[in-house]
């Protein structure tokens, strides 16, 4: 866990006089499922869209594997190596949840305008090797009977585990879930961290925002908080749930 | 083998075309085929722009403007008499390039003119370079603000044309050469060629429409539909959004510009009425009622609608209807005529198994969900 895969340095992004997120650095260690806890407006969604490439900081760095990538377009950061889901789950809502995810091989295939209109026999072949690389993916999460389905018909919980398969996909080094609890019931919750754990077994680091504190504090591997846009926090749970600063904020002054 | 399944109906099309020409020699209707022909190439226009705004989710109210920079281009260069240099050296050495031709046209002048190939390749270089210039900076908007940009564009094309004098301002340009393809075939107005060209229109939109559909059947394809229906999606998932609309625009602008260039030698001619923004509206229209990601809907609904224009069906109320139908698909068939659930369920009401009634409910969901997504997208602006 030595090796440092995502690190922030500084990073900064003000909207108008509001300090989304001030000076923020910290590390996410490779194989590591970090969260990022805070009240509402922190600045958590800030963040991941600053590393993810959809904000650019006014300040500050980001760095993946050590490589500076401080405001790279999002595209450019998915084909390094970074995938990410949102809060409000954004599927292709009229494609089948097979095509989902076959969108999600993009940064993997290779096929441009000229080979996908003449659809050569090497064209075809990536294509049915992206087919049915995006079943075994289904498969997996056991979303392969869904396949044929359109996206948009299917219940909310199920639309963000195809929307986890999606960024699987891209076969991602770090993975970024922004809340993928909200909404789920206890029983979704309990197969999503069950499934978190897996994903990060199989060697995808996980940086995740998230309110759920159970599942923050039963899965992840090391924490930090924030709040009015400032680290004011770090370290495992254990240690993050004593911190008199943490309880101060999420359960106000009286009881710290 | 499953990748060739989206090939039959270009078969059946092919075989349909054939049937056609039967249908109007038997009836003694052959002059129809003058106007399917020209219609085949206003087909063309609509399936670039079919791919542009059913796929890639983006607007142009300009393409009549490449259309007539194609057809203007070969007009220009095919047409504009060099016979003044003749003794110069450029043109004796691009004469035995055979870029340049000696003719005769309806006059019985001598002209010295650019070869229909090289001007052909030129209005496509010409188009290309315009759509990249244009679309570098337009295409990084979205929506009305889009559309009127690309309108602004096609208003610029059509002043430009009807002022300048190598156009031929209002009168436009005629007595343009036959294109000679290979052998004997040639695009060319004229009476005798009459069936020739009609499978040779027929062979240009075929070939469009295969290269379409396998490119909307391909990771590009995929790829466009994801940008159309969540751009920040694609967007996180590698997809370079950008280049691809932009790239997307230039190959409609390319096709539009195809087809501007082979009708107007068919023609003969080219006047500014090619460039209007009617003619602009009348292909989003095409579009829309063919059912926007249709490339098939778009193809025939290109092919129909401008054939009774040409016609004269329409009589002077010719850009009126285009509009009304434009008004009319937006309010009761968002998702064009061809789709309506409506209809499927009118015609194939005798053997609508479960199945097909799932299919409907699913198509019908769907279909209120786009429905509600365009209204909250025209309403955020």
């Amino acid at each position: 866990m030595a090796d440092v895969l995502l690190e922030t340095r500084n990073l900064h992004r003000s909207f108008g006089g509001v300090h989304a997120v001030r000076d923020v650095s910290m590390k996410v260690p490779t194989g590591a499922i970090k969260a990022v806890i805070g009240p509402n407006g922190a600045g958590k969604t800030t963040l991941f869209n600053l590393i993810a490439g959809t904000t650019t900081p006014q300040r500050g760095d980001v760095l993946f594997r050590g490589k500076r990538i401080t405001a790279w377009k999002p595209h450019a950061v998915a084909s390094l190596g970074i995938a990410r889901t949102f809060q409000t789950t954004k599927l292709f809502p009229q494609m089948t949840v097979h095509e989902n995810v076959m969108v999600g091989r993009h940064p993997r295939t290779h096929a441009g305008f000229l080979a996908g209109m003449l659809n050569l026999p090497h064209t075809w072949r990536e294509d049915r090797e992206t087919q049915a690389k995006a079943l075994e993916i289904l498969a997996d999460l056991g979303l392969a009977i869904h396949a044929r389905e359109t996206a948009s018909n299917l219940s909310f919980g199920r639309q963000r585990m195809v929307e986890f398969a999606r960024a699987l996909a891209t076969e991602p080094a770090l993975l970024l879930l922004d809340e993928p609890a909200a909404g789920l019931n206890i029983y979704e919750t309990k197969e999503l961290s069950q499934l978190i754990l897996k994903i990060r077994d199989r060697g995808v680091t996980c940086l995740i925002v998230e309110h759920d504190m159970s599942l923050v504090m039963t899965i992840s591997d090391e924490v930090v908080v924030l709040d009015q846009g400032q680290k004011i926090a770090e370290g495992p749970p254990a240690a993050i749930q004593r911190n008199p600063d943490v309880i101060r904020i999420y359960l106000g002054d009286e009881h710290a | 083998m499953k990748r060739l399944r989206i090939y039959y109906p270009v078969l059946a099309a092919a075989i349909l075309i054939v049937l056609l020409h039967l249908v109007l020699a038997v009836t003694g209707k052959i002059y129809y085929m003058t106007q399917v022909t020209m219609s085949a190439y206003y087909a063309l226009v609509v399936i670039g722009l079919c791919l542009l705004m059913g796929y890639a989710g983006q607007i142009s109210l300009g393409h009549a403007g490449f259309f007539a920079i194609g057809g203007y281009t070969v007009a220009v260069l095919t047409t504009h008499n060099l016979s003044h240099y003749r003794a110069a050296s450029w043109a004796e050495s691009l004469r035995s390039l055979g870029m340049l031709v000696q003719w005769r046209n309806l006059y019985e002048q001598d002209v010295l003119s650019f070869s229909p190939w090289v001007a052909f390749l030129a209005a496509l270089l010409l188009a290309g370079v315009i759509a990249v210039m244009i679309g570098l900076p337009v295409i990084r908007l979205k929506g009305h603000y889009l559309a009127m940009a690309t309108l602004g564009f096609g208003l610029i094309i059509y002043r430009i044309v009807l002022g300048a004098k190598l156009f031929g301002q209002a009168d436009g340009i005629s007595n343009l050469p036959p294109f000679h393809l290979v052998g004997s075939l040639q695009v060319n107005g004229r009476a005798p060629f009459r069936v020739q060209n009609y499978y040779i229109a027929w062979v240009a939109v075929l070939a469009a429409m295969v290269l379409g559909l396998n490119l909307i059947h391909s990771r590009v394809g995929r790829a466009l539909r994801s940008i159309h229906q969540s751009e920040e999606a694609a967007h996180s998932l590698g997809i370079d959004t950008y280049r691809y609309k932009l790239a997307t625009f230039v190959l409609s602008a390319l096709l539009a510009a195809v087809g501007g260039a082979l009708l107007t030698h068919y023609n003969g001619s080219i006047g500014p009425s090619e460039a209007t923004v009617m003619k602009s509206v009348r292909y989003v229209a095409i579009v829309a009622v063919g059912g926007m990601a249709n490339l098939w809907g778009t193809m025939v609904m290109g092919v129909l609608l401008n054939f009774l224009s040409l016609r004269g069906v329409f009589g002077s109320y010719d850009d009126a209807v285009f509009g009304a139908i434009l008004i009319g698909v937006m309010l009761f068939a968002p998702q064009g005529l061809l789709r309506v659930p409506r209809l499927r369920a009118i015609f194939f009401v005798g053997r609508a198994s479960s199945l097909a009634v799932q299919k409907l409910v699913r198509a019908q969901r769907a279909a209120v969900l786009r429905t509600k997504a365009t209204c909250a997208r025209r309403s955020h602006g």
